[in-house]
Order: structure tokens, then C-alpha cells, then sequence
């Protein structure tokens, strides 16, 4: 696998989380996360997963940007903090030994784009060899997603559901 | 030593998760605004999805979309269907959770008036 496209992208990727991490004013902050979630969509579109790109480009760039920018017009839109953050013994001990655990682990994984790792071999090539005669469908996302885990897209509606209640019961207007 | 190097320069995309989790994590952790807190949780949670995408990416193979007359369908010609339906879930129920926590955050700025997490400690007194 090349990673010729690949590398730019993931700097892109790291340059606009830090930049969304670290800029004071929050409304900057909020469209740099939205630029991080577009760069993220086109990642995601140059492995091959192009339904989960439609949708954060969608869902994770348009609506998630919309919602933050909504509070952000409700409440404060600055970070109003000056003097620096204190400083966290737990995070500055865990943190860089979790990195160091996750780097050291890295040579275990199978090589990305390698066509026989693990993750591909149980179930996943029976969705794709059988999907167009179950289901006439070509997409097979869209197969496995609508008709073999449709009880996993149900509940998904059921949370979505729910979290709508919650916001709309949270964000009432008291009348005393 | 050396193979650790190459392992890491074989998986550009492991280490970017590893970098985006860690990152967004601490910042979670440090910070003391809340809605920087949120933007910290919605980089780790995307940073992990990523992860999840990268894994199912074969090196060849095209879209999970079945080409015309592709029959019988050989599973090495295409990325992995998996990865992507769990994603898809997953990155939906990420963003209504959001909406729910921002919800919270707009609540107790009508409570509070403030987003600083030690002022609302502090006023909660």
C-alpha cells in the first residue's frame, strides 16, 4: 500500500485537532473542528469506506458544527481563562505510559491494507460474497446495515430518540 | 529497536490515531472549559473511529459496492463492509450524544453564567 496521499492527510488531520485544542476563541476552535472533520471524511473516503465519509461529512462536519455553534451563541464564546491550565500529576505520568504501551504494541498489529488480517476473515467475506443474492443490493454497507444488523440500526434510531427527549427536556424554559 | 521503527513507519495511521488520542485525551483532562473539554472528547472518540476504518482498508481493493456481473464475488476485491456499518453506527450516536452534553453545558450557563468549570465549583458553594 502506498502512503503517498496518505501522509498529508494525517498531517492535515493532527494540525487541525491541535489547532481546535489550543485556539482561545471557542467560535474559531468549533470551525477548525469542523475543517478536522471534513480532512477526517477524506481520509476515510481514500480507505475505501466511502459511507462513513458521506456521513461524517454530513453528520459530523454540518450538524456537530451547528449544534456547538448554537450553545456557543447561548453562553460564553470565549475561553475566558488567562492564566494557564494547573498542572495534572495523573495526566502527565498515564498519559505518555499509555503512548508508550500503545507504541509498543504497534509491531502485534497486522500491516494496514494487508487483505488477510484477522478483521477480514470471519464474517465480513460472507457479507460480501452473499449479500447481492440475499438482499439485490450492490452496496453491501448498506446490506449489512438495513438488513443483517437491522436490530443494531433499531436501537441506534431508539438512542437517537432518546437524546433528542434529553436535550429537549434539558434546554425547557422554566416558567416561575 | 530498529524494528520497532519499522513497524511504527509501516502504519502511518496507528501512529495518528495513537497522537489524536493522546492529544485530545490530555486536553480533556487538563482543561478546565467545558466545551473545550467537549471538542477534546469528540477528537478521541473520531480518532478511534479512524482507527477502526484503517484496519478495514485493503491494499487493492476497491469500495464495498459490488461491481456488475462480479459473480461469484471473490471477498479480496473489496474493503472491509464490517468496520464501516459499525462505524456509521457509531459515529451517529456520537454526535447525538453531543447534543445531549451541549444541552447540559447550555443549562448550567443559565444556572451558572459561566462555562469555567472551577467558577461553577466555586458558585456552586
Amino acid at each position: 500500500m502506498t502512503f503517498s496521499f496518505e501522509i498529508p492527510l494525517l498531517l492535515l488531520l493532527i494540525i487541525t485537532a491541535a489547532g481546535a485544542t489550543l485556539v482561545k476563541d471557542l467560535v474559531s476552535a468549533v470551525f477548525l473542528l469542523g475543517s478536522y472533520s471534513f480532512f477526517l471524511a477524506l481520509a476515510w473516503a481514500w480507505l475505501g469506506a466511502v459511507d462513513v465519509a458521506f456521513v461524517e461529512a454530513v453528520v459530523g462536519a454540518g450538524l456537530a458544527t451547528v449544534l456547538f455553534l448554537l450553545t456557543l451563541f447561548g453562553t460564553a464564546p470565549r475561553d475566558a481563562r488567562i492564566d494557564r491550565e494547573p498542572f495534572s500529576w495523573p495526566a502527565l505520568i498515564g498519559l505518555p505510559l499509555l503512548g508508550v504501551l500503545l507504541l509498543y504494541a504497534a509491531s502485534d498489529l497486522p500491516e494496514f491494507g494487508d487483505p488477510v488480517s484477522p478483521a477480514s476473515q470471519h464474517v465480513s467475506p460472507f457479507y460480501l460474497e452473499n449479500s447481492l443474492r440475499d438482499m439485490r443490493t450492490p452496496n453491501v454497507v448498506t446490506s449489512v446495515l438495513m438488513d443483517y444488523r437491522a436490530f443494531d440500526t433499531l436501537i441506534e434510531t431508539v438512542v437517537i430518540f432518546t437524546s433528542g427527549m434529553a436535550c429537549a427536556l434539558l434546554l425547557r424554559r422554566r416558567r416561575t | 529497536m530498529l524494528e520497532l521503527l519499522e513497524a511504527w513507519l509501516l502504519r502511518p495511521n496507528f501512529l495518528a490515531f495513537v497522537v489524536l488520542f493522546l492529544w485530545s485525551f490530555s486536553i480533556m483532562v487538563t482543561t478546565r472549559n467545558l466545551v473545550k473539554q467537549l471538542i477534546g472528547l469528540y477528537i478521541v472518540q473520531t480518532s478511534v473511529l479512524f482507527f477502526l476504518i484503517a484496519v478495514s482498508a485493503k491494499s487493492g481493493a476497491t469500495v464495498p459496492v459490488l461491481l456488475p456481473g462480479a459473480d461469484p464475488v471473490r471477498a479480496v476485491e473489496y474493503a472491509n463492509p464490517l468496520p464501516h456499518v459499525l462505524t456509521l453506527t457509531a459515529v451517529v450516536v456520537q454526535v447525538a450524544t453531543l447534543g445531549v452534553s451541549l444541552a447540559l453545558i447550555t443549562a448550567m450557563y443559565r444556572t451558572y453564567g459561566t462555562l469555567d468549570e472551577e467558577e461553577i465549583l466555586k458558585r456552586m458553594e
